[in-house]
């Protein structure tokens, strides 16, 4: 009153302070709370919520703000209730934490306005009292009725805030251990409190003199707390502001320091050397400790999440348990920021979609409550988190459904794609599998803001999931963004900066040296380890023309996910920690860099972005492609599940092609070095004869020259195919859909619109070397024997050649009688695949059929169906099945063959 | 009562006098060691460091119709959303205050490349000053994109 101005902003000050510490109290009290219905007898959870529900209350009243004092009084009434033993009920629980939220709106609405929003809180704080007058009832049995009738008879008239405040000083008072976070504000208020002195803080004044009484024993018990007030005290809140601007001022210290070290190496004048390194000392020493100061325990970013599943749990009528582990694990706030949101998101869905209703998990033969597994981890300078749950896992079948309908994917695509690669799609935009919206997990929109928020900080994202068993999805992400080892690089004309953690080795090519790059036609290739790298070069990267090789070049071999590429620089300049500065907006859309840095020599470079060169490359695994991710649109169509296949000539007619990653080398072979030999030619390779046939009767050797040769490799053979010329190097899907017709060929394709013929590497391998074919694909003889029974002509003849090419002996029935007929005429038979649908006698009755016969009972059968649902597998199952297969999916057709038969000779 | 008016840098892209507000200049500095970034729109010169922090430079001379920069240009300091950015021109003219009232809009026959930068055309003295608009130079939307759907004019113009 007296000096009104002052008072005011000792008031501002004193409401800032406390909205900070209430907003963190108010985080503890969630966690504190679930943590509590699990253990309702711990008294000393119960204690602690108290004591803040009591903190938050006790403030709010020095603040003058009735509106918050009213409704944490109601709470702490009800909190008090169960401290002396009330039951503790999953719905007070649930309006405990309803009212902690209300509490949080008005706090959010205090902090935007500087004052209390009108309007009462008598819907939540009438159910509070009614909870708490519930209890009134309950005791009445155990103790006196009197007591009850007392306690409603002085509760009704009262407003909250005032009568029982007594009962609950002595209820807090008793409480053992002052929590330190509630001692902090009070010292702090007390003497600006004088003038204006109300009963709250009357009676904390109160509080000191009072806790001496009872004595050593609540002493005793104060010995904990006291410990871990210490802690707290030992730190200090500072602005982010302060730290970011301190970042930001070592960020410069370290480029000048750069600069200083790189004049010194020049002028090198010795006076100086002594303190400058004294300087870079004390430098890397502060860089250091301001990067710890920005890096926070994982576990402030899912302290929410406890609460967020046991809502959840309530609300979906489930059992969900969240499991955290390595919240300790630190990282850069940046990123934690960047994190947050897409962690809860993903816990949701867990939740939500992917753990069941108890009665479907006990059907399922899963224990009733449900597991959502948290961990985090330090592995190779990234940090590792996977969300995973014990759920019913992902369903490739209604993936698949929703990926047609919503037009991301044709079927031919999808039907080429396995299930894992399926699974991918769960991060496309607008998409969403719950066939039920529930408003929790919203309309899907959220996992595909999940992936970009993780591409945004360079880190990866990755899906697994086995059906009934459950659904993990693994982060990768840089521990922080702010520096990073990286090579500098030349090449294109000036200097570029590569992520480290990104590059795998470097290799120095020359023309003619050992190692060189090999060129088939636009594209260039390096055979490392017997697989052929894909290669780019710098200028293509950057969307300039090939700069001219000059003979020395150097490869940066770089690794985003799954895939290995290469990159073709001129030279590596220096290696150095970068800073990492933000691209200008106006820049962004130039998807080459990740950001921008300056060296020490002062020169501004730009920072390569290895994702996007894995993409430009057209190498990123399939299942990343399939994705249509926020930028799809600019890196042109992005190949689905493509195969990269060289094409060539080998004799007159169609063009042929041979998966690249089955070619070990491509060379080009002066004709007088290959000595003709039987059905053949051989040629000295370093001191190796390797046999070289012609990829087929039309291939005539040259009279002089060279001739290409395609060399194939496995294991210790190696063999030369003569061809007459390399066409291209073409990305596509490769769909067999014409059987062989003659032998060295699997089938015809379409390769990048063309009639083309697959070479059949097994074939010529088998006529090389005779024994060959025992380990690898096995001949006619020992091949597994497969039987496809569907009426549709079309399906047969689709499926037929793919079986085939996959190694199998195919014979075919077009309905399930002549699949008994044929079986009745003897012959070897390992597997049965049918058609569910046939008229007539379906597959489940012939594999019911099958089954009981003595001489079938033995086979695999495989069941092909157009569309798969849970139904239709159950009855698969109980017809005999062993295997169920999406009409359409081929590569599950093969995948589930292969897992037949191996089981098969295994058994 | 006076007309209202505001305060313009003018400087010279070419033979062309042109103005930004005064509001919106940081700093003249002269640009050194522009480091040239690939894929980048045709108006970016590159990006420098200046005292530490990272300037988008942008050449303004290709609306114009004038080939970019070589040397001994100036640039005019603007910031926009966190980022920094330098505009080159050739040489600074003066500060001078322009009647609102005096900017006309952008004349219908204005060349297309012109058009993209200018915000309004004023008469000072005995020449044409071009009020140029600042916030589409330097938002990505507005040159990058055109650029990128490949044409350096719409067909409509």
């Amino acid at each position: 009153m007296l000096c009104c101005v002052k008072a005011l902003s000792v008031m501002d000050d004193l409401l800032r302070e406390f909205l900070t510490e209430t907003s963190e109290n108010l985080d503890t009290v969630d966690v504190e709370l679930v943590r509590f219905e699990q253990e309702p007898n711990n008294a000393a959870i119960l204690g602690n919520i108290f004591r803040l529900v009591h903190t938050i209350k006790g403030t709010c009243g020095f603040l003058n703000l009735p509106r918050l004092e009213a409704l944490t009084h109601a709470a702490e009434a009800l909190m008090d209730r169960f401290r002396n033993g009330m039951p503790v009920r999953a719905d007070a629980v649930s309006l405990v934490l309803a009212t902690l939220d209300r509490v949080k709106d008005l706090l959010e609405e205090l902090e935007r306005n500087k004052a209390e929003p009108a309007g009462d809180d008598d819907d939540l704080i009438s159910r509070l009292h009614a909870m708490v007058a519930e209890d009134g009832v309950a005791p009445a049995r155990a103790a006196t009725s009197a007591g009850t009738l007392v306690y409603q008879v002085l509760e009704r008239p009262l407003r909250p805030g005032e009568a029982t405040l007594d009962e609950l000083e002595r209820a807090f008072r008793e409480t053992p251990g002052p929590a330190p976070r509630s001692s902090a504000p009070k010292s702090s208020t007390s003497s600006p409190s004088a003038p204006k002195s109300s009963t709250p803080p009357a009676a904390r004044e109160r509080q000191p003199a009072d806790l001496a009484p009872p004595g050593p024993a609540v002493a005793d018990r104060d010995a904990p707390d006291k410990a871990s007030a210490d802690q707290v005290k030992r730190s200090i809140r500072v602005q982010l502001d302060t730290l970011e601007h301190l970042m930001t001022m070592v960020s410069e210290l370290v480029l000048t320091r750069n600069q200083l070290l790189e004049i010194d190496a020049r002028h090198g004048i010795s006076e100086f050397r002594s303190p400058l390194q004294q300087l870079s000392n004390a430098t890397a020493a502060l860089q250091d400790g301001i990067m710890k100061t920005r890096m926070q325990p994982i576990s402030t970013a899912w302290q929410k999440l406890p609460r967020i599943v046991r809502d959840l749990s309530t609300e979906l009528g489930k059992h969900i348990e969240l499991e955290m582990q390595g919240g300790d694990t630190e990282l850069d706030r940046q990123v934690l920021d960047v994190i947050r949101d897409p962690l809860l998101h993903m816990v949701r869905n867990s939740a939500d979609h992917g753990i069941e209703l108890p009665a479907e998990r006990v059907a399922a033969g899963k224990p009733e409550c449900g597991i959502i597994r948290l961990s985090a981890y330090h592995e190779g300078g990234q940090i590792v988190i996977e969300i995973s749950d014990d759920g019913r896992g992902l369903d490739a079948g209604r993936i698949r459904a929703r990926v047609l309908a919503g037009g991301l994917a044709s079927e031919d695509d999808l039907s080429t794609l396995s299930d894992a690669q399926v699974y991918s799609f769960i991060f496309a935009a607008g998409f969403s599998t719950a066939s039920q919206v529930t408003h929790l997990s919203g309309r899907g929109v959220g996992m595909d803001v999940v992936r970009n928020n993780i591409d945004r900080i360079g880190g990866t994202i990755d899906v697994r999931s086995v059906a009934a068993r459950g659904t993990s999805i693994v982060i990768k992400i840089p521990l922080t963004l702010a520096i990073m080892p990286a090579l500098i690089v030349s090449g294109a004309g000036g200097r570029y900066a590569v992520p480290q953690v990104a590059v795998r080795e470097l290799i120095r090519v020359r023309e003619k040296g050992d190692q060189r790059i090999e060129r088939l036609r636009s594209a260039g290739v390096l055979r490392v380890e017997n697989k052929l790298l894909p290669l780019l070069p710098l200028s293509e990267l950057l969307g300039q023309d090939a700069a001219e090789s000059h003979g020395s070049d150097l490869i940066v071999v770089m690794q985003s996910g799954q895939d290995s590429f290469g990159i073709i620089v001129d030279d590596v300049v220096q290696t150095a920690e970068i800073v990492v500065k933000p691209v200008s907006r106006r820049l962004r859309h130039i998807h080459a860099f990740s950001g921008m840095t300056i060296l020490g020599d002062g020169a501004v470079i730009m920072i390569i972005d290895p994702n996007n060169a894995a993409r430009v490359l057209g190498v990123t695994s399939k299942a990343q492609n399939a994705m249509p991710a926020a930028g799809a649109a600019d890196q042109g169509e992005g190949g689905r599940s493509r195969e990269s296949l060289l094409l060539f000539r080998a004799g007159p007619g169609q063009i042929k092609a041979v998966p690249v990653s089955l070619v070990a080398r491509l060379e080009e072979i002066d004709v007088s070095q290959l000595e003709p030999a039987e059905s053949g030619w051989l040629l000295r390779h370093r001191d190796r004869l390797v046999p070289v046939r012609a990829a087929n009767e039309h291939v005539a050797l040259r009279g002089s020259g060279l001739q290409p040769v395609l060399m194939f490799a496995d294991g210790d053979r190696t063999l030369g195919l003569m061809i007459d010329e390399i066409v291209d190097i073409v990305e596509d899907r490769l769909d067999i859909e014409i059987a062989a017709s003659q032998p060295g060929t699997v089938g015809s394709a379409i390769v990048a619109g063309c009639a083309t013929d697959i070479l059949d590497i097994g074939h010529h391998f088998q006529s090389v070397f005779p024994d060959w074919c025992a380990k690898a694909a096995g001949s006619a003889a020992t091949r597994p024997q497969v039987l496809l029974v569907d009426d549709a002509a079309f399906f047969r003849d689709m499926l037929k050649p793919v079986i085939q090419a996959a190694g199998f002996e195919v014979v075919v029935a077009s309905s399930a009688a002549g699949a008994l007929d044929l079986i009745g005429r003897g012959g070897r038979l390992d597997v049965v695949i049918a058609d569910t649908e046939m008229p007539g006698m379906d597959g489940f009755q012939l594999c019911e059929a099958l089954r009981g016969a003595a001489a079938t009972a033995h086979l695999s059968f495989i069941g092909l169906s157009a569309r798969i649902s849970e139904d239709i597998v159950r009855r698969g199952r109980e017809a005999g099945f062993d295997d169920f297969v999406a009409k359409f999916d081929r590569s599950g057709l093969i995948a589930a063959l292969k897992e037949q038969t191996a089981g098969e000779h295994a058994a | 009562m006076s007309a209202p008016e505001r305060k313009f840098v003018t400087a010279r892209i070419g033979g062309q006098l042109v103005g930004i507000p005064i509001a919106r200049a940081r700093e003249v500095f002269s640009p050194q060691a522009i480091t040239p970034v690939p894929a980048a729109g045709k108006d970016i010169a590159g990006v420098l460091n200046l005292r530490g922090r990272i300037v988008t430079m942008i050449d303004l001379r290709s609306h114009f119709a004038m080939p970019a920069y070589a040397d001994g240009a100036l640039a005019i300091g603007v910031d926009e959303g966190g980022d920094s950015y330098g505009l080159m021109v050739d040489a600074l003219d003066e500060v001078r205050r322009l009647a609102t009232e005096d900017i006309q809009e952008n004349p219908v026959n204005l060349d297309e490349p012109l058009r993209r930068v200018s915000a309004g055309v004023c008469k000072v003295e005995d020449e044409l000053l071009v009020v140029l608009d600042v916030d589409r130079i330097l938002k990505t939307g507005a040159i990058a994109s055109e650029e990128r759907t490949g044409a350096a004019a719409p067909a409509d113009e």
